[in-house]
């Protein structure tokens, strides 16, 4: 029933806001919506830890410890999303961005984005993970285009091609692990189900099983923001207002890894560890290597940001990679740590197009003596996100890297800590800029509002909380990574 | 294949069918002339499930031909000629290939198709299986048209491309995947014309032609 609560109501907050129409107030109905979300999420996750999975819809939702943690995942981030949303959307309507009709298209459309991810992630099913996962890519488009102009329509149409292509791979992908399994004696709706494959694996036919994980990883890879479907990423989440650029970098992105996560402990216990993990080496290591050299050339913060996504999928799908307990562990808190982080990022970029109107990093130079409070967010903001202590990320780095080494994998570890290196100086140094420059002729001076730096301000503590305590996380990312431990 | 029954001959015909169509979607420069060529590709893929559905006595296999029907042969032409009203000539007027060209990389798409389905074919033989390259080939050109086609309209059709080769994979391979997914993943592909329709719409609104090649803003 929870998994059902769950997914429940994000989906009435977009009913109520279609019904009701556009009201000022309605971006909070969101606000309430995702904060009950993750509450349910922390509630099974707490008694999860001791409980059987529970199964719901006839055996096509399912909740264990790793979707009850991806629904605090989810949970967090869009509460973060939703609250800026009430800014985002109070200064669009005012300013005449946007009418009411598209700021009411934009509440609905946003709640069911969060809907279809938790669905995803609540499926107990590979058959309706797939088409959630691509119900994901649906509902963002138009947010994506929310702007309507020429480049948020040009970085949507390539949003919605590329990510359909990818997501037809993966399609194909379930097609082949669905014949592997019903020669194995698996039928229909259950046949696609994670624990009968997850028993059913070594039953499996390898040669099957390899053709089935190529396709899927580079399928769901290109959800993730992997290299070689990765293009459409840094568009997407420069052309979409700040909120959305929030979810789709903060949790989307995880969303798709937590597939692969899941289809590699399948392909593991079927065709062994080897082919899986050189796969996901090679994907993941690319992908570091081109992001961090790619963040070094951005001029634009937004820009900076989406590609700094993909150096940190990399990092991730590294650790996933390696497949240890502690590995995972690292893992899962990163995805927690990356989400907060980023998300505080995108709103403060979200302020400072609606301060200066540019998120140019040398056109909105001088931030910590024009709008100290929304600059010192913003180095905070990046300091997190280059891995310095308290924030969780800094732990969550050196966890993942300890379970490469564990894994036999210090080579790969090593290289990713140079692709880090040249992230974190590229990232430092535009932030710097960002923060430090002699203050732009023209550029806004002004005090930012406490209701704007509320969000980004409980982000950021929230992301200094969990990097200090094991409480009240530990138990429940160590249940779990033990569930797609392999 | 010892002897060929009639509907061994019959699901041959019809699988090779929606190959067939790839290859004249890849031939036509009308975007009329395309979309045609989409609507009897969604028959012939309606055809060959009702065959298998028939032959194996699966009555699934009937909704999911009649809904194949409805879908890819009805509804998704319908919508894609609104696009073709906006853009007539649809055609490439600056093609990065050339159609004669188009073609023989249609050809050796197939030859690759048939030699990388060979594991697949070995591994679980039978007759139905031994057709699936046809729909592995059909995806292939769909990603060719995606990569070397600029219009939003070819783009569209590359797509759709990918995606009806998928479902002849599906049906060849596992005599269908079950209906809920089906029917999920039949209405996302829906979801996602009407929503490509959208932005065409406002593309058209925005530049007043619907090439790709004039919206390069975007890159590094």
């Amino acid at each position: 029933m929870w998994a059902v609560v769950i997914i429940g109501l994000p989906l009435l907050a977009a009913l109520l806001s279609a019904v009701v129409g556009w009201r000022r107030w309605m971006p909070w109905i969101g606000v309430g919506a995702d904060a009950s979300v993750l509450m349910v999420g922390f509630v099974v996750a707490l008694r999860d830890v001791h409980h059987a999975p529970i199964s719901w819809a006839a055996g096509t939702l399912r909740l264990d410890s790793l979707s009850a943690f991806m629904v605090i995942v989810i949970g967090t981030v869009s509460v973060l999303a939703a609250w800026g949303s009430v800014r985002f959307l109070d200064h669009d309507v005012r300013s005449g961005g946007s009418t009411t009709r598209h700021a009411l298209q934009y509440s609905v459309l946003i709640q069911l984005f969060v809907a279809t991810m938790l669905l995803a992630v609540c499926a107990a099913n590979i058959g309706i993970l797939w088409v959630a996962i691509e119900a994901t890519t649906i509902t963002t488009t138009f947010l994506v285009g929310h702007r309507r102009t020429r480049n948020a329509l040009e970085a949507s149409w390539k949003y919605i091609v590329i990510c359909s292509v990818g997501i037809a791979l993966a399609f194909l992908g379930t097609v082949v692990l669905y014949l592997a399994a019903e020669h194995a004696g698996g039928t229909s709706l259950h046949a696609l189900d994670w624990t009968w494959l997850t028993a059913h694996a070594h039953a499996l036919d390898p040669s099957i099983v390899r053709m089935a994980f190529g396709l899927l990883v580079l399928g769901y890879g290109a959800k993730v923001g992997l290299v070689p479907l990765h293009s459409w990423l840094p568009d997407a989440h420069s052309q979409a207002p700040a909120p959305v650029s929030a979810l789709m970098s903060g949790v989307l992105l995880s969303v798709a890894l937590y597939a692969i996560l899941r289809f590699k402990v399948i392909a593991v216990a079927s065709v062994g560890g080897a082919y899986p993990r050189a796969v996901l080496v090679a994907m993941a290591l690319a992908s570091l290597v081109l992001a961090s050299l790619l963040l070094v050339t951005q001029h634009d913060l937004k820009r900076a940001l989406a590609y700094s996504s993909t150096e940190h999928m990399g990092l991730m799908a590294l650790a996933a990679a390696a497949g240890g307990p502690l590995a995972l562990t690292g893992l899962l808190l990163h995805m927690l740590g990356h989400g907060l982080a980023k998300s505080v990022l995108f709103l403060s970029a979200g302020e400072l197009v609606i301060s200066d109107g540019t998120t140019s990093i040398s056109d909105a130079g001088g931030l910590m003596s024009r709008q100290p409070s929304l600059g010192g967010v913003v180095g905070l903001g990046l300091a997190a996100l280059l891995g310095f202590p308290p924030f969780s990320l800094f732990i969550s780095e050196v966890t993942m890297v300890r379970g490469e080494v564990a894994a036999h994998l210090a080579w790969a570890a090593i290289i990713s800590l140079v692709a880090l290196a040249i992230a974190f100086a590229a990232l430092a140094t535009h932030g710097r800029r960002l923060l430090f420059d002699a203050k732009v002729p023209g550029g806004a001076s002004a005090r930012t509002p406490v209701s704007v730096m509320a969000p980004l301000v409980t982000g950021l503590a929230l992301c200094g909380f969990i990097g200090l305590s094991a409480w009240p996380l530990g138990p429940i990312l160590r249940a779990a990574a033990r569930v797609v431990t392999s | 294949m010892k002897s060929t029954s009639l509907p061994a001959a019959l699901l041959a015909l019809s699988s090779g069918l929606v190959l067939l169509c790839a290859a004249v979607a890849l031939w036509r420069r009308t975007a009329k002339g395309i979309v045609g060529a989409l609507r009897v590709q969604g028959f012939a893929l309606a055809v060959t499930a009702l065959i298998l559905g028939v032959q194996l006595h699966i009555a699934l296999l009937l909704v999911t031909a009649g809904l194949l029907v409805l879908v890819k042969a009805i509804l998704i032409p319908v919508l894609l000629r609104r696009i073709v009203r906006l853009d007539p000539t649809g055609g490439e007027t600056d093609p990065v290939v050339n159609v004669p060209a188009s073609l023989v990389a249609a050809v050796l798409l197939t030859l690759v198709a048939f030699v990388a389905t060979r594991p697949l074919v070995d591994v679980v033989p039978g007759v139905p299986i031994t057709l699936a390259p046809f729909g592995f080939a059909t995806v292939l050109i769909g990603f060719f048209v995606l990569v070397a086609r600029r219009k939003a309209v070819s783009q569209m059709v590359g797509l759709l491309l990918v995606d009806n080769g998928i479902g002849l994979v599906a049906l060849l391979l596992t005599t269908g995947v079950p209906l809920l997914v089906e029917l999920g993943g039949t209405l996302d592909v829906l979801l996602v014309v009407v929503v490509l329709r959208v932005l065409a719409t406002r593309m058209h609104a925005e530049l007043g032609d619907l090439d790709l090649g004039a919206l390069q803003e975007l890159h590094d």
